[in-house]
């Protein structure tokens, strides 16, 4: 049973085609990456997905009752808001404090409470993002470009942190990045977007696909290589993961 | 007690701040200054249909500001940038306006309370719209109160979280057209909007919760309607006017405040 099925979905943004014909679906658990050039229609997928645009053609089938967690790709907050994190999580409805304390816990971010969003740095203000999303127990995590303006050991880290909430809270997990390298390594599946989906499957499998090749060239294949050296090894010896597997084929 | 005009001048006068304040925070969060300017002209080309229709002046006003803000707000930026669109409407709408009533035949009415406010002139009836509108306007922003707050914050996030953001801009644009139209009488069409983001800009230096930006804004409006209307009355200016002025000093000492602190810590 899927979390979020879209059939046939051709979506408009203006006059512009964005999206022809995506097929596209979610399982419990799994970790979804949308790769795809700039204005290759990434953002307008996950909108469509979320309900914030119609599409022209298609449907989208969501779950009834789907909790759905988004972090935005960004959130430009007016100088002349004033909100602290406490008041953010609790929009738009009032929280316990205790499941505030939790959510700030889980993303990393514990004591930020009571400060003005304002004055976060930019990975703090991340994190509070994402436990913002957190605080409805999702079933379906959803990140839109959420590393961006973080430097590539930040989002490393953030993206590290990711697979460890999926293994945690048993959440799907659906991400946009143009990142290639360090997040494909994460996922289940990668999805090569580019209007229509060009090829999708494991990442390995995509990443040699010719039709991926064709958007990003063959340099990337490289970066993939040595990040996922580094990863394998900065993990070894903490976590005990389903990856391994996947590095070991790939290595 | 209603029968000495200074009190129902007070009275409309702190009406239309309660309103304006909560109101006007959301306008200066969302950066739709301009818009309300815009929709704010647009009322005198209700003016103008009022008198040729010869109905209530709120109706006509209430009409054409809420038509202008659902104009504007289905506009799409092609060609020109919002900036430049809301210019036009909001300038062409209040010369069109102003042609428009000159042009009445056999109606003499003063321009000049149309533009800057008649406070001193309201009658008991004004009194119940203004306090009926203003009390329409609260019920409206406190019931929407946290999903517009998270629809001014993001669109997309809004939809996530089950708030539709189009739903929640037409109540905004409802809210600020019943305002607008309310606030006439008191301090005219070109001073309306000074009445809502002054305050909340005067309120900002002092906030570190949305809840409590609205509620200092609201303060410093009552204050300003109630000192302005006593200075009017000391030193015979204008009104309107006068309340605006007060407003500008309350932003300029919340900014000297603010200044100092960071000379302090710097």
């Amino acid at each position: 049973m899927s979390l979020i099925t879209a059939t046939g979905l051709t979506v408009k943004v203006g006059d512009v085609t964005a999206l022809t014909g995506v097929n596209f679906a979610i399982r419990p658990g799994e970790i979804v990456t949308i790769v795809g050039p700039n204005g290759s229609g990434k953002s307008t997928l996950l909108r469509a997905l979320i309900g914030a645009v119609k599409p022209a053609k298609g449907m989208v089938e969501r779950k009834p009752g789907l909790r759905i967690g988004y972090v935005p790709q960004k959130l430009a907050i007016d100088a002349t808001l004033p909100l602290t994190v406490r008041r953010f999580l609790n929009l738009p409805h009032r929280r316990a404090a205790s499941d505030i304390d939790t959510a700030l816990r889980e993303a990393d971010v514990a004591g930020l409470a009571d400060r003005q969003m304002s004055a976060l740095s930019g990975g703090q203000f991340q994190r509070v993002l994402l436990a913002r999303a957190l605080m409805d127990r999702p079933e379906l995590l959803i990140l839109d470009e959420a590393t961006q303006g973080l430097d590539q050991p930040g989002s490393a880290a953030f993206y590290q942190k990711i697979a460890d909430l999926r293994d945690s809270l048993n959440c799907a997990v659906l991400m946009v990045s143009h990142e290639l390298h360090v997040v494909m390594s994460a996922s289940d599946r990668v999805i090569c977007l580019n209007g229509h989906v060009c090829c999708e499957g494991a990442p390995d499998i995509v990443a040699s696909a010719p039709e991926y090749r064709a958007l990003f060239g063959t340099g990337t294949g490289g970066a993939l290589a040595l990040y996922r050296h580094e990863h394998t090894h900065s993990h070894d010896h903490t976590h005990d993961h389903g990856h391994n597997h996947d590095h070991e084929a790939a290595e | 007690m209603l029968d000495d005009f200074l009190i129902r001048a007070a009275l409309a006068g702190v009406g239309v701040a309660i309103a304006a304040a909560p109101l006007g925070c959301f306008v200066v969060w969302r950066r739709m200054a301009y818009f309300g300017e815009a929709t704010a002209h647009a009322a005198i080309l209700g003016v103008a249909l009022s008198l040729a229709l010869s109905m209530s002046i709120f109706a006509g006003t209430l009409f054409a500001a809420l038509v202008m803000a659902l104009l504007i707000t289905g506009l799409t930026q092609r060609s020109y940038a919002m900036d430049t669109l809301l210019g036009v409407v909001a300038h062409s709408s209040l010369a069109v306006g102003l042609v428009a009533v000159s042009l009445m035949e056999g109606v003499r009415v003063d321009l000049m309370g149309y533009l800057f406010g008649d406070i001193l002139a309201v009658s008991r009836g004004d009194l119940a719209v203004i306090w009926l509108g203003a009390a329409a306007v609260c019920a409206l922003v406190l019931w929407r109160w946290s999903a517009l707050l998270t629809a001014t914050l993001n669109p997309d996030l809004a939809t996530a979280s089950g708030i539709d953001p189009r739903r929640e801009q037409l109540i905004f644009t409802l809210a600020l057209a019943v305002t607008v139209a309310v606030a006439i009488k008191v301090v005219g069409v070109l001073l309306i909007v000074a009445l809502l983001i002054i305050p909340a800009a005067a309120a900002r230096p002092f906030s570190r919760t949305p809840e409590v930006m609205a509620a200092i804004a609201m303060l410093i409006g009552i204050s300003a309607a109630l000192g302005g209307l006593r200075l009017s009355y000391l030193y015979d200016t204008p009104t309107g006017p006068t309340i605006v002025c007060m407003l500008a000093g309350a932003f300029l000492v919340a900014n000297l405040r603010a200044l100092f602190q960071t000379a302090n810590r710097a």
